[in-house]
C-alpha cells in the first residue's frame, strides 16, 4: 500500500512536470513566436479568448508566477484554449473529435502486433538454433531499425499508388459517405485503415518478438522447465504453460506501457497517410503555428502515457507473486 | 637472461588480451556484421564528400530522372543528383547521430553513476528527474520543443534529442552502480582516501563499460531516427542536405505521386541498414555478456529428446 501511494505521488509529480514544461517552453524559447501570432489574430478574437491566449503564451504583463497560477487554473477547468487552425473551436473539442480515430487505428494494430509478435517469439525461442530462428531473428532486427514513416511511404507507394489496392489518404471516403453507423461508412473506414494499421504492425512487431525471445530463452534454462520435460509432458504444454507463461511478464508490462503510446505512437504514420487523428492534428498545429492546439495535444499524450505507466505498475503487482510477497 | 623476458611479458600479455577482445568481437557473427556495416557508413561519412567534391544542392538540367549511368540514383524535381545528396547527407546524419548519442550517453553516465554512488537526497533528486523524463513522451515533446525554438538547425534538433534521450540509460546505470557501491574494491579505494569522482570514474565506471556501450548504440539509433523524423516534419534546417531533409523535400514535392521512388528509397535504405548494423552489435554484445542467449547449448538437449532417451545427465 505504501508502495502504491509512493507511485501515485510520483505520477502526480510527473504530471505537474509535464504541465509546467508545457507552460515554460513557449516562454523560454528565444524569439517569441506568440507575439507575431497575436498580431495576426488581432480583431478576430473575443476579449475573453484573447485574454486566455495571452495567459497561455505569457504575453500579458502579470508576473510569471501569477500567469502560472492562471494557467494551472485553466487546466484544472479543462480549458485548453482556442484552436487557430479550426478557429473558433476550443482545443478540447478538436482533440475529442480526432482521438477516436487514433484510438481505433493504433489500438487494433497494437493488439494484433502484440499477439502475433509474442507468439512468434515463443516459437522462435523454442526452436532456437533452427533455420526458422536463423532467418526470423535477424529479419526482425532489421525491421526494428526501419524508420516507420519511411516504411509507410514505401507501402503507400507500392500497395496504394502502383497497385491501387488501397486508398492513399484520409480516414474514409469523404465524397460518397457520411460519418455514421452505416455499412458504407464502416467499410470505407476499414479499407482506409488497413494500410496504416499494417505499417504499425510491421514496424512494432519486432520489439515484441525479440523481447519475448530473450525472456523465453532465459526461462527455458530454468530447472522447472527441465523437470517438466523430464516428466514427459508434451512439448506444447512445456512451451506454453511452463516456459511462455513465466516469460511473458516483461512483455505484458511493455504492453501496458504501449497503451499510453496508443495516443502518440502513430504520429508520423498518420501524417504520411493523411489519416485523421492526433498525429495529423499535431502536424496541422505545427504547420499553422497553432500553439494552443500543440500544447493541448502534448498534454493529452503525456496524461495517456502516465496513466499507462500506472496501469503497468498495477499489473506487475497483480501478476507477479514475487513482487507482492516482497511488498507484504 | 631472465630480465629481458620479464620485460617482454606485460606487453605480450596486453597484446594477448587485445587479441582475445578482438576474437570475442569477431567470433560473434552479429557483432562482426554490425561492425562492418558501421565501418562502411563511417568511411562514407569521412571520405564520401571528399571524393565527390560537389555542391549537393546544385541544380541541374535533368529533372526527375530515374537512375541512369549519368545519375546513379536519379535526380530530384530541381535536377539535384540524389546519389550525391545521399553521400553528403551520410556525413551530416552519421556525425549527428554519433555526437548526439555520445552527449546523451555522457549525461546518463554522470547522472546514473552520481545518483547510484552518492545515494541520499542526491539520488532522490536525480532519479526523480530521470524517471520524470522517462515517462514524458519523447517524440511529441521533441516536436513541441522544436516548433517553439525559433532557430532551426542541427543544434536545436540535437538539443531536443539529447533532452529526450538520456533518461533510460541513467536509470539502468543507477541500478548497476547501486549494486556495485558496496563491493570490496570500492570500499578499499574509499578506505585508501580516493576522492569520490575518482572512485566513480576510475573504479566503478570501467566495470559498467558493456552497459554503457549498449546504451550508446541504442541512443545513436534513437538519435538518427528522431533526427530524421523531425527533419521530415520540416523542423530542421531544410537547406542542409541530410537523410531527413531529403525526405522532407521528397514529401513536399509529392515524389510519391510523381512515382519518383528513387527519391525517397535511398535515404531510408541507408537509415535501416545503419540502424540494423547498430542493433546487431547491440544484440551481439548482449549474447557475449549473457551466455544464456547464445545458441550453442540448446540443440544438444533437443538431440537427446529425439533419440528417445530420458534426460539424465
Amino acid at each position: 500500500m505504501r508502495h502504491l501511494l509512493r507511485r501515485i505521488g510520483f505520477y502526480l509529480v510527473a504530471l505537474w512536470a509535464s504541465a509546467t514544461l508545457n507552460f515554460l517552453i513557449p516562454r523560454l524559447a528565444p524569439g517569441n513566436p506568440a507575439q507575431t501570432l497575436m498580431a495576426r489574430l488581432h480583431g478576430r478574437l473575443t476579449p475573453q479568448a484573447q485574454h486566455a491566449l495571452e495567459i497561455l503564451f505569457g504575453i500579458n504583463h502579470d508576473p510569471l508566477w501569477s500567469q502560472y497560477l492562471q494557467y494551472l487554473n485553466n487546466l484544472l477547468h479543462g480549458n485548453l484554449g482556442v484552436s487557430i487552425t479550426y478557429f473558433p473551436t476550443p482545443v478540447s473539442e478538436v482533440i475529442a473529435q480526432e482521438i477516436p480515430w487514433t484510438l481505433m487505428l493504433v489500438g487494433i494494430a497494437l493488439v494484433i502486433s502484440f499477439v502475433l509478435g509474442t507468439l512468434l517469439g515463443v516459437i522462435v525461442a523454442w526452436r532456437r538454433g533452427s533455420r526458422l530462428d536463423a532467418i526470423l531473428s535477424p529479419l526482425f532486427t532489421f525491421l526494428s531499425a526501419i524508420p516507420y514513416f519511411w516504411l509507410a511511404l514505401i507501402l503507400l507507394y507500392v500497395l496504394g499508388f502502383l497497385l491501387n489496392w488501397f486508398p492513399i489518404n484520409g480516414g474514409y471516403d469523404t465524397d460518397n459517405t457520411v460519418p455514421g453507423l452505416t455499412p458504407d461508412f464502416i467499410l470505407s473506414a476499414i479499407l482506409h485503415g488497413v494500410l496504416p494499421a499494417f505499417t504499425i504492425v510491421i514496424s512494432s512487431i519486432a520489439g515484441w518478438l525479440l523481447g519475448m525471445r530473450n525472456a523465453m530463452i532465459t526461462t527455458l534454462s530454468e530447472d522447472y522447465v527441465l523437470m517438466a520435460e523430464a516428466k514427459g509432458l508434451s512439448s506444447r504444454r512445456v512451451m506454453l504453460v511452463y516456459a511462455a507463461r513465466n516469460a511473458i511478464l516483461p512483455n505484458i508490462t511493455s504492453f501496458a506501457l504501449s497503451l499510453g503510446f496508443v495516443v502518440s505512437g502513430a504520429l508520423l504514420t498518420e501524417i504520411v497517410f493523411s489519416y485523421p487523428g492526433i498525429g495529423y492534428a499535431l502536424l496541422e498545429a505545427v504547420t499553422n503555428l497553432d500553439y494552443a492546439l500543440l500544447q493541448g495535444i502534448f498534454l493529452i499524450i503525456a496524461i495517456a502515457v502516465l496513466a499507462a505507466n500506472f496501469l503497468a505498475d498495477l499489473l506487475y503487482v497483480a501478476l507477479d507473486p514475487r513482487v507482492r510477497l516482497e511488498r507484504n | 637472461m631472465s630480465i629481458p623476458s620479464l620485460q617482454v611479458d606485460p606487453s605480450s600479455f596486453q597484446l594477448q588480451r587485445l587479441r582475445d577482445f578482438w576474437r570475442l568481437l569477431t567470433i560473434n557473427r552479429k557483432v562482426s556484421v554490425g561492425l562492418w556495416i558501421l565501418a562502411f557508413f563511417v568511411l562514407v561519412a569521412i571520405f564520401g564528400p571528399i571524393i565527390f567534391h560537389q555542391d549537393a544542392n546544385a541544380l541541374g538540367p535533368d529533372i526527375l530522372q530515374p537512375p541512369s549511368p549519368a545519375h546513379w540514383l536519379g535526380t530530384t524535381q530541381t535536377g539535384q543528383d540524389i546519389f550525391l545528396q545521399v553521400v553528403v547527407g551520410t556525413r551530416v546524419s552519421v556525425v549527428f547521430g554519433l555526437v548526439t548519442g555520445l552527449v546523451a550517453t555522457i549525461i546518463s553516465v554522470v547522472v546514473g553513476l552520481a545518483g547510484g554512488y552518492f545515494g541520499g537526497w542526491i539520488d532522490e533528486v536525480l532519479s526523480l528527474l530521470s524517471n520524470v523524463f522517462l515517462v514524458l513522451p519523447a517524440l511529441p515533446l521533441a516536436i513541441v520543443l522544436a516548433t517553439f525554438v525559433a532557430y532551426k538547425g542541427p543544434l536545436t534538433i540535437g538539443f531536443v534529442t539529447v533532452i529526450t534521450g538520456w533518461s533510460w540509460g541513467a536509470r539502468v546505470l543507477r541500478a548497476q552502480t547501486l549494486s556495485m557501491r558496496s563491493r570490496d574494491f570500492v570500499e578499499a579505494s574509499r578506505a585508501s582516501g580516493e576522492t569520490s569522482w575518482r572512485i566513480i570514474f576510475y573504479e566503478i565506471f570501467p566495470n559498467e563499460i558493456a552497459i554503457v556501450a549498449a546504451e550508446l548504440l541504442g541512443t545513436v539509433i534513437y538519435a538518427i531516427l528522431a533526427e530524421t523524423g523531425l527533419e521530415y516534419l520540416g523542423l530542421g534546417d531544410v537547406t542542409t542536405v541530410s537523410w531527413g531533409t531529403m525526405f522532407y523535400w521528397a514529401g513536399n514535392n509529392d515524389a510519391l505521386l510523381l512515382g519518383a521512388w528513387w527519391w525517397f528509397l535511398p535515404p531510408g535504405v541507408c537509415i535501416s541498414l545503419l540502424g540494423a548494423g547498430l542493433a546487431f552489435i547491440n544484440f551481439g554484445i548482449d549474447e557475449i555478456a549473457n551466455p544464456r542467449l547464445r545458441k550453442e547449448e540448446r540443440p544438444k538437449l533437443a538431440k537427446f529428446k529425439k533419440s528417445g532417451k530420458a534426460v539424465e545427465a
